[in-house]
């Protein structure tokens, strides 16, 4: 009898670990893809950024921190002594500032937004996710060329103010700040409004009915069982607008026309016209570096108002 | 309508004339169709009856959730029908608790007396008194996910009760619980109500449950208010086909008035034999009309007198605390006896015999339709 239960368990184990070595026969082409297509390249960066930069591109393969160093200190041509240069801190402090505002515009627009297609009927939702995703369906340089297009002082909003004679002359919109942001949170919007959106859609509207019996206004609803509620979709939304607004590359150089420097731009100009792929390694690191430290105690500052 | 078993009492809760309309045009609903109905203070008032009848409808006009498409909802004397939720001193506990999971019990049952602007020592005090009242004083820090469904039906009560609301709306508030806890909630429901001295509007489609805990029960079906009574008045004195068929068991018998005073008629059965059956306020029955008769409020006999509705023992259906007889009757229909087993009496019915059947006094009431 013992035998038998024993033979059993041993069965039961046995197909346990089967089981378990398939699960992870199954998950080999997710591992292969990681490792590839992102843990690869990221050591690349980080060897490059300790190598020295050759001269016309490219790396010399001997160890240095002159890339970290670089980043803020310039080293005087005549006594080669170090000397603190902040331009890439304040480029990176511009970036941070711009992805910072971008979010959190892109919450105050997308939150509303998102509401309305999570209390529409079932049936018509999936039409509202459909047209908050078409922009997707067209090239990001294209719509960045098109918003371009819209507000340059030849553009459709220059021309139709002037048409109407609301202004004489047109107002100057493109490559300024103001720009930058509108390509921003053209672009990025539906990155805030999808998860949002994930996340109210699962809202339980009952809570809503029991807090507003409970005496609560409709404000006060909102801030004490809707936001509190669907903050995992703020936390998720707020990320994949902030992460990819820090680098953003193609907006600020068109919208900005390269007179308001970003991170991305700061970057690609070091594997291009800068000849320098180490420097361009360690920006690239240090960005890294300085977005998981902020999703550090973002997420423990979400963490705590959801326990709060 | 039946007034019968309304007692005097100042009214918290009247319905005038009320009409609810979902949708226009071909895809109108007219979920409550001109509803009359006054429920006293200190009440405990049940709104009965099946999915779909406009019980929850009226429950959400009352609480605020949905406006009235015609007619007045007043509030001790004051219409509150175009009034928000958060503005009637109105709570409700809902079917499925809708606890706010993000808050502990204590938040969830002080969110009211806050949303007041109470100042934190009152509602600490008065959440500590109701998590005594519900009894749940242990769990008033834990997480409202971290307790079972009973505890959380617990919490759901001591939240609309907080506020200390001039009526407590229940919607379906037991028919998550398991039989064993509904049971014993059904008697905390009743002491809760008793304790606080608050009007309750309980809403239920277990017909067991309303007659059991109310003091007047109001049978809805398809948006019209069928009988308002007490629950002996419904059980006992059904007023049409479908409360009596709704609420127990019955038996339906055909017959013919052959006279009527105040409250009673005499009726000639079609099986054979009269009844004196109660007739309901405002009903003057003649010719031919059915009549109900609750299994447990007839008796089968072995050897049936002359005035006993004759038939044959088709079935016996052994029960534990009782047992049903079913008898076809010589006239064709079939009737059901419910008796009570008493310890040691003797097996002296078998089925295929032939069998009387005794209507007992004041036991058959006529149906108005």
């Amino acid at each position: 009898m013992a035998a038998a239960i024993s033979k059993t368990v041993d069965m039961a184990a046995r197909a346990e670990m089967a089981a378990t070595s398939r699960n992870r026969l199954l998950s080999t082409p997710a591992l292969v893809i990681i490792t590839v297509f992102g843990v690869l390249p990221l050591l690349i960066i980080l060897v490059y950024s300790f190598l020295k930069a050759a001269p016309y591109g490219g790396v010399e393969w001997r160890f240095s921190t002159d890339a970290y160093l670089n980043f803020l200190f310039q080293r005087d041509i005549f006594d080669d002594t170090l000397q603190f240069t902040p331009d890439f801190l304040i480029i990176y402090f511009r970036s941070a500032v711009y992805a910072v505002a971008t979010t959190a515009i892109c919450l105050l627009f997308g939150f509303p937004t998102a509401y309305f297609m999570a209390t529409r009927p079932p049936s018509q939702r999936n039409w509202w996710v459909l047209l908050i995703t078409i922009p997707f369906w067209s090239n990001l340089l294209v719509r960045t060329l098109a918003v371009m297009f819209v507000i340059r002082d030849e553009g459709l909003i220059n021309h139709a103010l002037m048409a109407l004679h609301v202004i004489d002359k047109p107002i100057t919109m493109l490559y300024t700040n103001f720009a930058i942001m509108l390509g921003l949170l053209y672009s990025y919007l539906p990155f805030m409004v999808l998860p949002l959106y994930s996340s109210l859609e699962k809202l339980d509207f009952r809570l809503v009915e029991a807090a507003y019996d409970l005496y609560a206004t409709k404000r006060r609803v909102l801030w004490r069982v809707i936001i509190p509620l669907s903050l995992p979709g703020i936390v998720a939304g707020c990320l994949l607008v902030f992460i990819p607004t820090l680098g953003a590359y193609v907006t600020p150089l068109i919208l900005g026309g390269g007179t308001h420097l970003m991170i991305g731009d700061l970057i690609a100009q070091q594997f291009g016209t800068g000849r320098n792929w180490p420097l361009g390694s360690a920006q690239a690191l240090i960005l890294m570096a300085a977005v998981l430290i902020a999703l550090h105690f973002y997420s423990r500052a979400a963490g705590q108002v959801k326990h709060g | 309508m039946n007034k019968a078993g309304s007692v005097e009492r100042r009214s918290a809760i009247e319905a005038l004339g009320v009409s609810k309309i979902f949708g226009n045009g071909d895809d109108a609903v007219r979920a409550l169709d001109n509803v009359d109905v006054t429920i006293g203070e200190n009440e405990f008032f049940t709104l009965l009856g099946p999915s779909g009848c406009g019980k929850t409808t009226l429950l959400r006009l009352i609480a605020g959730f949905d406006f009235p498409t015609e007619g007045e909802i007043r509030l001790y004397g004051e219409d509150i029908a175009p009034l928000p939720p958060f503005k009637r001193p109105v709570n409700t506990v809902f079917q499925n608790y809708a606890l706010f999971p993000h808050m502990t019990v204590a938040q969830n049952i002080g969110f009211g007396l806050e949303m007041l602007g109470k100042p934190k020592s009152e509602i600490d005090e008065r959440v500590t008194q109701m998590l005594r009242l519900v009894r749940m004083e242990e769990l008033r820090n834990r997480r409202t996910s971290q307790i079972s469904g009973g505890q959380q039906q617990r919490v759901a009560l001591a939240r609309a009760l907080a506020p200390r609301p001039k009526v407590l709306l229940l919607d379906e508030p037991l028919s998550a619980l398991d039989f064993k806890l509904r049971k014993d909630m059904q008697i905390e429901l009743k002491r809760l109500q008793h304790e606080t001295g608050i009007t309750f509007i309980f809403v239920t489609h277990d017909q067991e449950e309303a007659l059991t805990m109310s003091n007047r029960i109001a049978v809805m079906s398809k948006g019209h208010i069928l009988q308002i009574g007490s629950p002996r008045d419904i059980y006992d004195r059904p007023a049409e086909r479908f409360v009596a068929n709704f609420i127990g068991d019955t038996n339906f018998l055909e017959g013919k008035v052959k006279s009527f005073a105040k409250g009673k008629a005499r009726i000639a059965l079609a099986a054979g034999g009269e009844v004196d059956a109660g007739i309901s306020e405002g009903v003057e029955p003649k010719g031919n009309v059915t009549i109900v008769v609750r299994p447990e409020h007839a008796a089968i006999l072995a050897k049936p007198g002359k005035d006993a509705l004759k038939g044959t023992l088709e079935t016996i259906v052994y029960f534990g605390t009782d047992t049903h007889f079913h008898v076809k009757l010589a006239s064709g229909p079939h009737f059901i006896i419910r008796q009570q087993n008493r310890h040691g009496a003797e097996d002296e019915f078998k089925t295929g015999m032939p069998v009387g059947v005794e209507i007992g006094a004041n036991a058959a009431q006529v149906l108005k339709d």
